[in-house]
């Protein structure tokens, strides 16, 4: 059992919870991750270590809620507890002094990508966040960004606030502006993630992205989350999270992820009668398919 | 009872273990086996010879004094014949469930060399079954405290008996897993028609008991490294994490949604209790109506075709590339899965998976085979018959054929040997590793073997470390 310190909503769907979890504190490295439980009939949700408190002996995560547990997590509250935290499983970021480094985050995946570009600063970087959403109210850590990074970048689709258009614009008018980039790091939603390996790619710039398969046990026992990169396969919860992104089968990852789309509907949508709200089955259907 | 002659005792049959009719247990996860009643107990116990020396004990691993609870069963001292086992057995009602008996020490029974052995197996379930329904297992005697302390890294069947080994000789013993729950493959690899779960938790509960703590959410080499653990107070160490890397089979279209390795497929049904979604949140491939096929011959091939039955499929088929004979499975178990109508495949080797445009498993294209001379195992070796391919529609495909070494401790403990495929290399005798204070057994040494062999090495494991802690080599 883990308690839960703080939980607050960063914005719709999304909230932040720092856990009493003393070890995983102690140990963990950017780009890890831990797997957490909250009942004895939930399943397990593997999430990044946004951040961590080794004195107090605390992680945080960030939780989109998306699915039945997923928003049965963002129930909690200060106090609760989780029945499960696991950790810090995977692998840690790479993390040396490129020179320049980008940090690309978009949805939940902009407050993902924050222990990385902290890491990437204090590596000697010239670090810049690109942070992107769908809309203002959906911007993610600006403030704690722009304390850690020498250049932030906020991108809204809508114009609604920043720069209007997605991350892989501003990545784009960057390159072209002649800024000298040696490293970029992605985390957010596949298409995201696989348009940023596809701006990249033409220019040679060393790319990685952090995968999130679907997984299971998320030691290597149940090659669930396997991904082919460089034509092999690969299970992400060992050999991973991140990889080379111009290695990465997208379109894989894009199907394999739609494994289980049609029993997590019926999930939800037994879920939400069961919190007895009532939900149009367009919205239901637009939680699915985010 | 009247004492019967050993003519009488050897005209005995051998009792039937009565069990659920096939076609309503194909349909759900209760217990197959029903277990003996008192009446059919001690009937069986009566064709034990009695021998005065009772070789079925050098079959069993774990050495359980076979004879004598048998004759404590004739009596009718089903509490007696259980306390004579567990002496030896710190999970008995698992192994008279998941044991190979017919391999072991029913294999040395005298009675088989003319009739048939004497069910060792189902008595050792019914008499651990009697005395857990009862009056609730009994805890033996635990020696005096020695102030040493045992770092157990993995909760399935080779850390459990050396943590029930340890605990009665009296040192600390803590026993660590990377799941949530205890016990390791009987929890997420046995289905629950073969081991309920109830059972193994209430065996695992005796050990708590006896004072075994546990720690799950713990991955060693991760949470904490084996150097931390001796870091931490622990004098030695004993690694039974188990084979925990599955095998694929290297072929096309592997990775099409619809195929998994038997761990997953098993973990989400039966870890995860994904068989009752949605009252439980974790999915498995929705199996009703459709076509299915498990490529492998063990008994966990023959666990993941039987679940999918029970999910529904409407063909469930085993596909192995060498004959019947050949197969690893428990004859039980291959019994059980064709009366519940399992179709096996013999001599069919898969070439490679077909999907649709979505990446969703459609078929698999395989071919037939003839068996040619003997290999490395000793049995005929499979050989492709010529133009013999051919196509079968699947929605769901489960990839059955072993287990490899998990890396994860390996990789941070880089000074324990390995060899060239990852398993701990060990003085065998004692499950010595190279590094000081840590010993190791199961199928992280061994690779992929059985439940009682595993138990056999936690027990052997259990001697050395407390020679080990006692002759106070430890540091």
């Amino acid at each position: 059992m883990n308690k839960i310190i703080t939980a607050e909503f960063l914005a719709t769907d999304i909230k932040r919870f720092v856990i009493e979890a003393p070890k995983i504190a102690a140990k963990r490295k950017a780009g890890q991750f831990v797997i957490v439980r909250t009942d004895q009939t939930g399943e397990r949700i593997p999430l990044t270590i946004a951040d961590s408190n080794i004195e107090q002996g605390t992680i945080t995560i960030i939780v989109q809620g998306i699915g039945k547990t997923t928003k049965a997590i963002n129930q909690l509250n200060t106090g609760d507890f989780f029945l499960d935290v696991v950790g810090p499983l995977g692998k840690p970021s790479h993390i040396e002094n490129f020179g320049t480094a980008i940090s690309i985050g978009g949805g939940v995946g902009a407050a993902i990508a924050f222990p990385t570009a902290v890491a990437l600063k204090e590596a000697g970087n010239h670090t810049i966040v690109i942070n992107g959403a769908r809309t203002k109210d959906l911007v993610l850590l600006e403030t704690e960004l722009k304390e850690v990074a020498d250049e932030v970048y906020i991108t809204t689709d809508d114009g609604s606030y920043g720069y209007h258009g997605f991350v892989t614009q501003k990545l784009q008018e960057l390159i072209e502006s002649g800024t000298k980039i040696d490293f970029v790091l992605s985390i957010g939603p596949i298409p995201m993630m696989r348009a940023v390996a596809n701006t990249t790619k033409p220019y040679g710039i060393k790319t990685v992205v952090s995968l999130n398969p679907v997984m299971v046990d998320g030691t290597g026992m149940c090659g669930g989350c396997r991904a082919t990169v460089d034509n092999k396969t690969v299970f992400v919860c060992v050999d991973g999270p991140e990889f080379d992104a111009h290695l990465v089968d997208f379109n894989l990852l894009t199907k394999r992820n739609r494994t289980y789309n049609q029993s997590e509907k019926a999930a939800l949508e037994k879920h939400l009668c069961n919190y007895d709200k009532v939900f149009s089955d367009a919205l239901v259907e637009e939680l699915v398919n985010q | 009872m009247p004492v019967l002659t050993k003519k009488e005792r050897m005209q005995i049959p051998r009792q039937p273990m009565p069990e659920q009719a096939p076609l309503e247990r194909n349909k759900n996860f209760l217990e197959v086996n029903l277990g003996f009643t008192e009446e059919l107990a001690r009937m069986e116990a009566q064709r034990c010879l009695q021998c005065p020396k009772p070789v079925c004990v050098e079959g069993c691993p774990v050495g359980v004094q076979i004879r004598d609870f048998i004759k404590l069963v004739g009596e009718g001292d089903f509490l007696g014949a259980a306390a004579i086992i567990k002496e030896d057995n710190a999970l008995p009602a698992v192994c008279g469930r998941v044991c190979p008996q017919e391999e072991q020490c029913e294999a040395r029974c005298v009675m088989s060399a003319k009739h048939d052995a004497v069910a060792i197996g189902r008595l050792e379930r019914f008499v651990s079954d009697y005395e857990r329904e009862k009056i609730g297992i009994r805890t033996p005697q635990v020696k005096p405290k020695t102030g040493k302390k045992v770092a157990i890294v993995g909760s399935g069947p080779a850390g459990l008996s050396c943590a029930g080994d340890l605990i009665q000789l009296g040192h600390d013993v803590t026993v660590f897993e990377a799941l949530h729950e205890i016990g390791g493959v009987l929890i997420y690899g046995i289905p629950e028609f073969r081991l309920p779960k109830n059972i193994v938790k209430a065996e695992v509960d005796a050990l708590k008991t006896l004072g075994v703590e546990f720690q799950t959410n713990a991955v060693i080499g991760l949470t904490d490294t084996i150097d931390e653990l001796f870091e931490n107070g622990y004098h030695a160490v004993f690694i039974a994490v188990g084979a925990g890397l599955p095998y694929f089979m290297n072929i096309p279209g592997e990775n099409f949604n619809g195929v998994y390795s038997a761990n997953e497929f098993l973990t989400r049904v039966n870890l995860m209790k994904a068989y009752k979604f949605p009252e439980y949140d974790t999915p498995v491939f929705d199996c009703k109506n459709k076509n299915v096929a498990i490529f492998g011959g063990g008994n966990t091939a023959m666990d993941a075709v039987r679940t999918a039955k029970r999910l529904g499929a409407k063909n469930a088929y085993i596909m192995y590339r060498r004959s019947e004979k050949e197969m690893p499975a428990r004859l039980e178990e291959v019994h059980h899965a064709k009366q519940e109508g399992v179709e096996f495949v013999f001599l069919t080797n898969p070439l490679e998976f077909l999907g649709d445009e979505n990446g969703w498993l459609r078929g698999v294209k395989v071919q037939k085979m003839e068996l040619g001379e003997p290999d490395a195992s000793g049995r005929r070796r499979p050989v492709p018959i010529p133009n013999s391919e051919y196509r079968t529609d699947l929605d769901m495909a489960v990839v059955a054929i072993g287990n490899g070494s998990n890396p994860i401790i390996q990789k941070t403990t880089p000074d324990i040997s390995y060899n060239k495929w990852g398993n701990i290399l060990v003085d065998e005798a004692t499950m010595k590793t190279s590094k000081q204070g840590v010993f190791a057994g199961g199928d992280i040494v061994s690779g992929g073997a059985t439940v009682i062999l595993a138990m056999g090495a936690g027990r052997t494991a259990a001697k050395a470390i407390n020679n080990y802690l006692t002759n106070s080599e430890a540091r």
